[in-house]
């Protein structure tokens, strides 16, 4: 039997080819989809991560649009020259509402894992109009054109597919989501609803301009809040334990 | 098809055995020394599976128990230990005790000029040089709130406006366009009145009216002559260091909708003795007073 079963034979024999693969390849998938049957244990029990607010949602497919991920990773490793210089290491918990994440492991750029409030809003913007004009041997291309309006008119339609995919979006949420943008980009606005729906969200005109939603408004507040979530101050190191 | 291995007379090797219109090739082996490293490589992985993290069942440890996650602590604990004798003196000391000490002010440029690369050179720029739209240049013994070792510490601390800190330099210039406190013809004297501080205004007449509305409603900040004042933040516009432009329409502009630069406050990001270091690096770009 042993003797017959060969590499010709195999080779010869369609269906014990197409058995063997499929066994062959099974392996390899177990090896991948096992793990995320532990998904629910490796996210820790910290406090603050929300969902993004509707201006950060947008920010962030504008930020997946250009391909920021390309050359930025969001995901601080635990060693020590990482945290030395981009502060505490990504948890799973802060990248749990993100479809999909952006962790990445390619830098041409840094990290931008918790490069929220490290830097201006004004820097920001002048930043993505002209980085050179800032960091003169930057490689990274100007955005200059994200200074065009936004176009959220389907806000409500990124909450319901993000919700769908068990992001915890309200339908009170989602029946606020056009005003909650439009509040966050606008300091004039009251925003008093907005913030009690996103708790720490910031309002400001991004891009200095408070008159006009833009794309460049979107970016920065996302930006902004990137890492900013979780108070490390407050974190125990029972809390930091995946199961 | 056909199986007939043969053995090839050029080389000495075996055939595969195929043939395809007439073609034969030749089953070369791999070489021995290449084939048990492979070998060894896949009963090395095993082990390493084994012992470190790899399957979920051994609650995402192996063996060893080891993480990255639970090393970290150790490495930053070593690594703070060795400089711990120094840190503790910075934290101790004050900026202008470090500076005076030849000993701590050599360890805190090091420290200071590694901090101020990775949190500051990206508004500062590299050397301190500042950049134009509102970035400030620390290389330079133009001020806005102060060169002093106490004045360069507090506003690394607090931060400008960032909302972060009680003790902020807080304080932000009226968009006197935007809240109407002035008309845009106003606003065009004023400039000119600006201009004519170091002898650029364009227009002698409206300067002249400038002057009157510049008395009322600029030099409680900026001062008679415009010579700015520190404790308010407002910088001197009589000389010719322009944060956001020194033309006529940058000038407009600022007036107009007002121009309130942030930046962050560093007291809960970096601790007290990086800050410190910062302090005596900042105070040596150039400006130091």
């Amino acid at each position: 039997m042993l003797k017959n079963f060969t590499h010709g034979t195999i080779e010869r024999n369609v269906i014990l080819l197409a058995v063997l693969s499929l066994i062959t390849v099974s392996i390899g998938g177990l090896a991948q989809i096992v793990p995320l049957f532990t998904v629910e244990s490796t996210i820790e029990r910290v406090q603050g991560v929300r969902p993004y607010t509707p201006l950060e949602l947008m920010g962030r497919n504008i930020y997946v649009r250009e391909g920021c991920y390309v050359c930025h990773s969001q995901m601080v490793r635990p060693f020590r020259d990482e945290a030395e210089r981009y502060g505490h290491y990504s948890l799973a918990a802060e990248s749990m509402y993100d479809h999909p994440f952006q962790w990445g492991s390619k830098r041409t750029g840094p990290d931008l894992a918790r490069v929220g409030g490290r830097y201006s809003d004004d820097w920001h913007a002048a930043h993505l109009r002209d980085p050179r004009a800032l960091v003169p041997g930057s490689v990274m291309p100007p955005y200059a054109f994200l200074d065009r309006p936004l176009d959220y008119r389907n806000i409500e339609q990124h909450l319901r597919a993000l919700r769908a995919l068990g992001v915890p979006y309200t339908d009170e949420m989602v029946a606020n989501a056009r005003a909650d943008l439009e509040a966050q980009a606008r300091p004039d606005r009251d925003a008093a609803g907005f913030q009690s729906r996103y708790a720490r969200a910031r309002q400001a005109a991004f891009d200095g301009n408070p008159a006009v939603v833009t794309e460049m408004d979107a970016l920065v507040a996302y930006l902004q809040m990137l890492g900013t979530l979780v108070d490390f101050r407050d974190v125990t190191p029972a809390q930091l334990r995946q199961q | 098809m056909p199986t007939k291995i043969e053995k090839d007379s050029l080389s000495g090797q075996n055939t595969t055995g195929h043939e395809w219109d007439g073609l034969k090739e030749l089953n070369t082996p791999l070489p021995k020394w290449w084939l048990y490293t492979f070998y060894a490589t896949v009963l090395f992985s095993l082990v390493w599976v084994v012992l470190y993290p790899a399957l979920p069942i051994t609650g995402a440890t192996g063996l060893t128990g080891w993480t990255a996650r639970g090393a970290l602590p150790a490495q930053l604990e070593q690594s703070r230990a060795r400089m711990e004798p120094m840190l503790a003196r910075i934290r101790a000391a004050t900026p202008e005790q470090i500076a005076a000490d030849p000993e701590l002010r050599a360890f805190a440029m090091a420290g200071g000029r590694v901090a101020f690369a990775n949190n500051c050179a990206g508004c500062h720029g590299a050397g301190g040089q500042g950049a134009a739209g509102g970035f400030p240049s620390l290389a330079d013994d133009d001020w806005i709130y102060g060169g002093s070792f106490e004045a360069i510490h507090h506003t690394i601390s607090h931060g400008v406006r960032a909302g972060e800190s009680d003790e902020e330099r807080g304080i932000a210039m009226p968009a006197y366009l935007a809240t109407q406190m002035l008309t845009l013809a106003q606003i065009n004297d004023v400039a000119e009145h600006v201009l004519s501080l170091t002898d650029r205004a364009t227009d002698r007449a409206a300067a002249q009216r400038g002057a009157e509305l510049f008395a009322e409603n600029c030099a409680s900040c900026h001062g008679e002559r415009g010579e700015g004042n520190r404790d308010m933040g407002a910088p001197r516009l009589n000389d010719r260091i322009w944060l956001y432009g020194g033309d006529k329409a940058s000038i407009v502009r600022s007036i107009s909708y007002s121009r309130a630069g942030v930046m962050p406050s560093w007291r809960g990001r970096l601790d007290p003795a990086t800050i410190n270091m910062l302090t005596v690096y900042v105070h040596a770009l150039g400006g130091g007073e």
